[in-house]
């Protein structure tokens, strides 16, 4: 019988097969359940039934366009990090229908559809993709007007936490302020002790499952040991800053070494006064340079949790006596994003990857009071010719002041 | 499992509501003005806008355009819209005539400063469509005109034929506002000024710590108003610029209508020139 419901913050353990106990539970209260799942190739959020079809002793390489799954010794559940999907489409889905028209009798009649929210429950959410659904729910939720679908759905999540034990080379939560350990924003959390998991609870339905499941509190010991493996990664990503100058101090490396491959760039990012320096560099020679090999893909804003731009189209059918408004998410490296009757605003490359980074990083401050980054790293492995933010913002701080002699 | 979560329609900022049209006025060619009233009674009573506001009109099967409210705010029987026929949406509505529908949301944006600038100057300076937007503040100001100081309107088109609501004037000027028209190209009939609106303000001394400046139309024309404003050193605290973006929501989600951190949708479309400022003379912002 499920006793008195564990209170906020408390840790208690969970087993492997308490975890499939989790997941019926979870699926007893009507929820869809959700995991990290390998889908060719990369791992993704997909349905899931049982616990073993988690990807375990499996971990990613990431770096600038590339993206590898491998098979490590190690068993661990959540040793890989985030791929290429986020929390994003789930809340704020890629096309959705806003309203419905129908014309009788030559009068339209106008109807907001039901919206539908499925009680679902995602098991091995990191922490920057806790931080990126907060800040969109500033962005659907905190302004003037509030987005119904978006809301609900948002009403009807239950998340599962996962403390990263690592990071991928493209991970720079730390430079944001959003991780690797999940403060906030859940409703449980598992730190991976194996063979056992530390679970921390962070919500009050959190709380009843951890009692209905009987969950054992966890010793000071388990805590502690749980918390050693946050701050071991804390420190790895700390260390990065340090390394990558003296790797810049050291002499270069011979020329002509043929077969050498460079070093696996690890990223952080150094955000003093970014706002200061990026809005300061609008004529910067550098946004002209990436835009020489930015492709204007849009891949970049499709991974990244936090974007939201949508373009809002109606369709309608053959008879034009039903007509459907509908959102699909839209990306500022489109022309027809700034598009007016009266011509493009942002014409070319380089203003929209200016447009881009400039906003993510600074201007979403005003707008939002935060970054409009998380540091997941999924805009670098996912660009396909490998442009790197956290370079971006480097090349741009190594030559602050410097004007192109085109504009932009 | 499906929980549908009932969301009463009419909560749904995205909800279109029926109105009809009840007078079609021909401004110039391809612009006219619309009358609309709303199919819903209540709604039509419980309406009420700022000047400088706009709604987002809708044409089922065609989508969306961000349109200026053109009326006068106090109008409680009808709302303007005074519309430059321009691609999909603009010009199916131009397809309709008096009794056929338009659906709208809002009003959504910023407003002209016009209870602010009581007791002051006040320049209007705008080309071409950009004298719908104003027209409302226009109104407002006449309908209180002792509390203002002088009142300049400082309008500009293409030709003398793209000038809006010239049957009008005669009813401002008995209102003691000022008018000076201007047109880049004349014809035969025309005698008044040939050349950009900026060079209006040659025509006026102006004491720059009571004026202030709302201006409307082209970006490149704001640019020079603001431009002349500033050389009579009007502070730019006291000039107001009317900024366009693709808009696909009006509530600040589409993301289309940034120009840096703002967004013309709700922080807009009237901005204080000292905010627009760092951002209004970037290329390609
Ligand atoms: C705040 C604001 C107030 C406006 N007030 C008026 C007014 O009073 N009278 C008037 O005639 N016009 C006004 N406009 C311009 C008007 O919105 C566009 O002319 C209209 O959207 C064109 O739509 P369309 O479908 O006919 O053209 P298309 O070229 O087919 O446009 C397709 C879509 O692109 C977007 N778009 C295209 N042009 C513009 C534009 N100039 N501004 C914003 N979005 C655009 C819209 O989402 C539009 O539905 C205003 C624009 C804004 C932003
Ligand atoms: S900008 Fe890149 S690193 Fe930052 S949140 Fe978006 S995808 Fe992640
Ligand atoms: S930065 Fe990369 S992912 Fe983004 S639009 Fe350019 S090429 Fe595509």
């Amino acid at each position: 019988m499920p006793g008195v419901p564990a209170h906020i913050g408390a840790f208690h353990t969970i087993g492997v097969d308490q975890l499939q106990l989790l997941l019926n539970a979870l699926q007893s209260r009507g929820y869809r359940t959700i995991a990290p799942r390998i889908m060719d190739g990369a791992i993704v959020y997909s349905e899931i039934a049982k616990i073993e079809q988690l990807p375990v002793g499996v971990i990613d390489r990431q770096d600038g366009g590339t993206y590898r799954l491998e098979k490590v010794p190690t068993s661990g559940y959540f040793d890989y990090v985030v791929g290429p999907q986020s929390l994003k489409g789930y809340l704020f889905p890629p096309r959705e229908t806003l309203l419905k028209s129908v014309r009788k009798n030559g009068d339209w009649q106008f109807t907001v559809p039901p919206v539908e929210a499925p009680p679902l429950a995602v098991l091995g959410v990191r922490s920057c993709d806790l931080h990126a659904l907060a800040i969109q729910d500033k962005v659907f939720l905190g302004g003037p007007y509030v987005d119904p679908g978006y809301q609900a759905r948002r009403q009807n999540l239950f998340l599962v936490a996962v403390n990263c034990r690592r990071a991928a080379a493209t991970c720079f939560c730390h430079s944001m302020n959003t991780g690797p350990a999940a403060r906030q924003g859940f409703d449980l959390a598992l730190t991976e002790l194996s063979p056992d998991f530390l679970i921390e609870v962070g919500s009050p339905s959190g709380g009843e499952l951890v009692a209905e499941l009987q969950l054992a509190p966890a010793t000071p010991r388990q805590v502690e040991e749980g918390r050693v493996i946050s701050d071991l990664l804390v420190a790895e990503l700390q260390g990065r800053a340090a390394k990558a100058s003296n790797e810049v101090s050291a002499p270069a490396e011979s020329p002509g070494a043929s077969g050498t491959t460079p070093p696996i760039r690890e990223r952080f990012l150094d955000t003093t006064n970014i706002h200061g320096l990026l809005l300061g560099n609008l004529e910067h020679p550098r946004w002209q340079e990436t835009a020489e090999r930015c492709l204007a893909c849009s891949n970049c804003t499709m991974v990244c949790p936090t974007c939201f731009c949508a373009a809002v189209e109606d369709v309608s059918d053959l008879s034009g006596d039903n007509v459907r408004r509908e959102r699909a998410w839209d990306s500022c490296f489109t022309a027809e994003h700034s598009t007016m009757n009266t011509g493009t605003v942002r014409k070319t490359t380089a203003s929209r990857y200016r447009q881009w980074l400039t906003h993510k990083l600074a201007t979403w401050h005003e707008q939002f009071g935060t970054s409009g980054c998380v540091g997941c790293g999924r805009c670098i492995t996912w660009c396909p010719v490998g442009i790197d933010l956290t370079e971006e913002v480097v090349a741009i701080r190594d030559h602050d002041g410097a004007k192109a002699r085109n504009e932009v | 499992m499906t929980t549908v979560l009932e969301h009463p329609t009419s909560a749904s900022p995205w909800l279109s509501h029926a109105a009809h049209i009840v007078a079609i006025r021909n401004e110039v060619p391809g612009v006219a003005t619309y009358d609309l009233v709303f199919d819903d009674p209540q709604r039509a009573a419980s309406y009420r806008f700022a000047p400088g506001q706009f709604n987002m009109l809708y044409m089922p099967g065609y989508g969306e355009a961000a349109i200026s409210i053109s009326s006068d705010p106090t109008e409680r029987g009808f709302l303007s819209h005074t519309i430059r026929v321009a691609g999909n949406v603009t010009q199916a509505i131009a397809r309709q005539q008096v009794g056929g529908h338009v659906a709208l949301r809002g009003p959504f944006g910023s407003s002209w400063p016009v209870n602010e600038s009581r007791g002051r100057d006040i320049v209007f300076a705008c080309g071409g469509i950009g004298l719908a937007p104003l027209r409302p503040a226009i109104y407002e100001v006449m309908n209180h005109r002792a509390d203002f100081g002088r009142v300049i309107v400082l309008y500009g088109a293409r030709t003398p034929s793209g000038l809006l609501y010239t049957n009008e004037f005669d009813t401002w000027r008995a209102k003691d506002i000022e008018i000076e028209v201007t047109v880049d190209i004349g014809d035969p009939e025309w005698h008044g000024h040939v050349g950009v609106v900026p060079l209006l303000f040659y025509q006026h001394r102006l004491q720059a710590h009571r004026t202030t400046v709302m201006t409307c139309g082209p970006e490149i024309m704001m640019r020079f108003i603001v431009f002349e404003a500033l050389a009579r050193k009007i502070q730019p605290e006291d000039i107001f610029v009317s900024m366009e973006r693709n808009m696909s929501c009006a509530m600040g989600f589409c993301g289309h209508c940034q120009i840096g951190p703002h967004f013309v949708c709700k922080d807009g479309p009237v901005f204080n020139y000292r905010q627009a400022e760092p951002f209004f003379n970037v290329e390609d912002m």
